[in-house]
């Protein structure tokens, strides 16, 4: 991706509640018409940054810029950036107009530009018929969308959304995905989006910042953060994944090699090259592993299926290994007579190129 | 399950009901009744009929009645007004600044007039008055009046305002509102069902106080409770009963009200989820 502007620029941010240190130094670069996602359990104090972003806390050490400028002495009303609440926070004595129109009124508008842009922006979140009914009367799905509309209506720079999606069911959060990635395209505002659901920051996001209490440990591209984790915690976190103690040894031509301690051995990625001999952690994605005969395999990963869970499009096998650890192994579900596993069963398994990475902890 | 307790089986429960209620209401309702009597007896029957509410209004005493009535209303309606607007004020500082120092005593200091004893407050006004030289007269009731209010207007404002979610003013703020802005556009509306409620009880309470009234209000000036009290030291007329009735008349209108203000609203309080 080209390196656009830089939007928002938070370095070293620390922030502390009495003893609580919700921060702990977090560094990053959003950039312009990013969607940026901020990824991390519950806790971690993604929406602690949020705020600090927002203007609503006064941030403890480190300096936050936007557009190149520190805005850390602005207080919320001062900052071209709006907040997509994550329980909306609507006005509940003004209509959808009126609370679209609130942000507008404050810097002034004429009547006839803030009367254009509502409906405008009512429109593109589909909710043109509804601009005279209060909050209270809409579902959660469309005050979720006047949330959108309030927030976007007076153009800001920065768009920030705190698990707005959380509160939805299931079909309709799916959809919402889906629609506030295009809004985001369409406007070219850039979204700072926070969740804890990884599915929702892979389908969506641009970039993406893993946390883990209060600190920021990876920053990359979904496929960057999926593939190539930097280390245990973000391959835990984000989807489901095969964690094994190895021993890594130099092969020929620069290859690294993983031995388990049953003795099957497989060449690995690294980013940084380990000791030769050294004890490691090695991650094998699911999905990457395949189950082969016993007779077929040729790293010596050979064990017993434990168990095979249906998942619809995908089965899932459990297969514990000869004098070692268990895996998972996800196979795409190719129909019942193509289905030649049993748990019980003895098998080999295969893992894809370059599907095994070593992690440095 | 949680266990209930039915209150109605305990031994002695109806008695002691029927007891306070026949000892709470039955004066009121003699008062009520004997309001319409036509008759100059407080005690005999003598056939219905609006008499004496004619003469609250054209008989001898009715100029006096009219003016302490004005007194008392306007007296109520300004200190109803004033401790409301820093009732508001208070309420927006305890429950909205944080953590702040001597809050505890802050909340204590306000509420204070409603634990005092009554007449408590009417010696410490009454010297504290006269030890500034404040001439005793309209104006040192309505002060005594506004500060004693206070508190009563402070609970349902106070109480509303924790009902509402903080992020209302956030998002003002995030959507360029100054906080006076936002305090007025959507922190004021939100709280506006516990102001009123606020405001309809400070009022009632300055309209029937008499103890404080009756220390500090100097010489020849009447609210209409301490006209009543005067008027009765004479004797009891029915008059008195006809005017007793009209008070109690708008109590209990406007505390009906204020009840159903403060329940107003309810929901929206809180950010919908
Ligand atoms: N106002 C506050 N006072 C004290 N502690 C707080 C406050 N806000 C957040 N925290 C603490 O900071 C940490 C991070 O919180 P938060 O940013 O809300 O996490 P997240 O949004 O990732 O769930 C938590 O431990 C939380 O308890
Ligand atoms: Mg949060």
């Amino acid at each position: 991706m080209a390196e656009g502007n830089i939007a928002i620029d938070v370095r070293n941010a620390v922030k502390r509640f009495g003893a609580v240190t919700a921060l702990a130094g977090a560094s990053l670069t959003i950039r312009d018409n990013e969607f940026f996602t901020l990824l991390g359990p519950s806790g971690c104090g993604k929406t602690t940054l949020l705020r600090l972003i927002a203007g609503f806390e006064e941030i403890t050490e480190g300096e936050i810029l936007l557009y190149g400028e520190d805005i850390g002495a602005l207080p919320p009303n001062r900052r071209p950036i709006n907040t997509v609440f994550q329980h909306y926070a609507l006005f509940p004595h003004m209509t959808v107009a009126e609370n679209v129109a609130f942000g507008m009124r404050r810097l002034r508008w004429s009547k006839a530009d803030i009367e254009d842009q509502t409906g405008r922006i009512l429109d593109l979140v589909k909710l043109g018929d509804l601009a005279a009914r209060r909050p209270a009367q809409l579902s959660g799905g469309q005050q979720q969308r006047v949330a959108l509309a309030r927030a976007m209506a007076p153009g800001p720079k920065v768009l920030l959304l705190d698990e707005p999606l959380s509160a939805l069911d299931l079909k309709l959060r799916q959809a919402m995905r889906i629609e506030l990635k295009q809004i985001q395209k369409e406007t070219g505002i850039t979204f700072v989006f926070v969740t804890h659901d990884q599915e929702e920051a892979l389908t969506m996001s641009d970039r993406i910042a893993v946390m883990s209490a209060g600190e920021i440990r990876q920053v990359g591209t979904p496929r960057e953060i999926y593939e190539a984790p930097v280390d245990r915690f973000v391959a835990d976190f984000i989807g489901e994944t095969n964690v094994l103690d190895v021993t890594v040894h130099r092969g020929p031509e620069g290859v690294w090699t993983c031995r388990l301690p049953g003795g099957a051995a497989f060449p690995c990625q690294t980013g940084r090259p380990p000791q030769d001999g050294a004890a490691a952690h090695v991650l094998i994605r699911p999905e990457r592993l395949s189950l082969v005969s016993e007779a077929a395999c040729e790293n010596g990963m050979t064990g017993v299926i434990d168990q095979a869970v249906y998942l619809g499009t995908d089965i899932q096998y459990g297969v514990r290994l000869d004098g070692g650890p268990a895996l998972l192994v996800r196979a795409q579900n190719a129909g019942e007579s193509a289905e030649p596993f049993r748990p019980g069963d003895r098998v080999g398994l295969a893992i894809a190129p370059g599907a095994a990475r070593l992690l440095i902890d | 399950m949680r266990h209930r307790i039915n209150i109605r089986r305990y031994p002695g429960f109806l008695p002691v009901t029927i007891l306070c209620l026949v000892v709470l209401y039955a004066p009121l309702l003699v008062v009520m009744v004997y309001s319409f009597n036509d008759s100059l007896s407080i005690t005999r029957w003598g056939g219905f009929s609006f008499r004496w509410y004619m003469d609250i209004f054209t008989g001898p005493e009715s100029a006096k009645f009219k003016d302490a009535a004005w007194n008392s209303l306007t007296i109520a309606l300004s200190a109803a007004v004033a401790s409301t607007i820093i009732a508001t004020a208070a309420a927006v500082a305890m429950v909205r600044g944080g953590a702040f120092r001597g809050k505890a005593l802050n909340l204590a200091l306000i509420s204070m007039p409603i634990m005092v004893p009554e007449i408590v407050t009417a010696v410490a006004t009454l010297v504290f008055f006269s030890a500034i030289g404040f001439t005793l007269g309209y104006l040192s009731i309505l002060v005594a009046h506004i500060v004693f209010c206070i508190p009563f207007a402070y609970l349902p404002i106070a109480a509303r305002l924790q009902g509402i979610d903080g992020s209302y003013e956030e998002a003002a703020q995030d959507l360029y509102a100054s906080r006076f802005q936002a305090f007025l556009r959507v922190l004021m509306p939100l709280m506006a069902p516990g102001i009123l409620a606020g405001f309809l009880l400070a009022f009632i309470i300055s309209l029937d106080d008499f103890i404080i009234t009756n220390f500090i209000k100097g010489a020849g000036i009447e609210t209409l409770p301490t006209a009543i009290f005067g008027a009765v030291k004479q004797g009891i007329k029915p008059n008195i009963m006809a005017l007793s009735t009209l008070m109690l008349s708008v109590s209990i209108i406007i505390v009906t009200l204020s009840y159903f203000i403060s329940r107003y609203g309810r929901p929206g309080t809180k950010a919908e989820a």
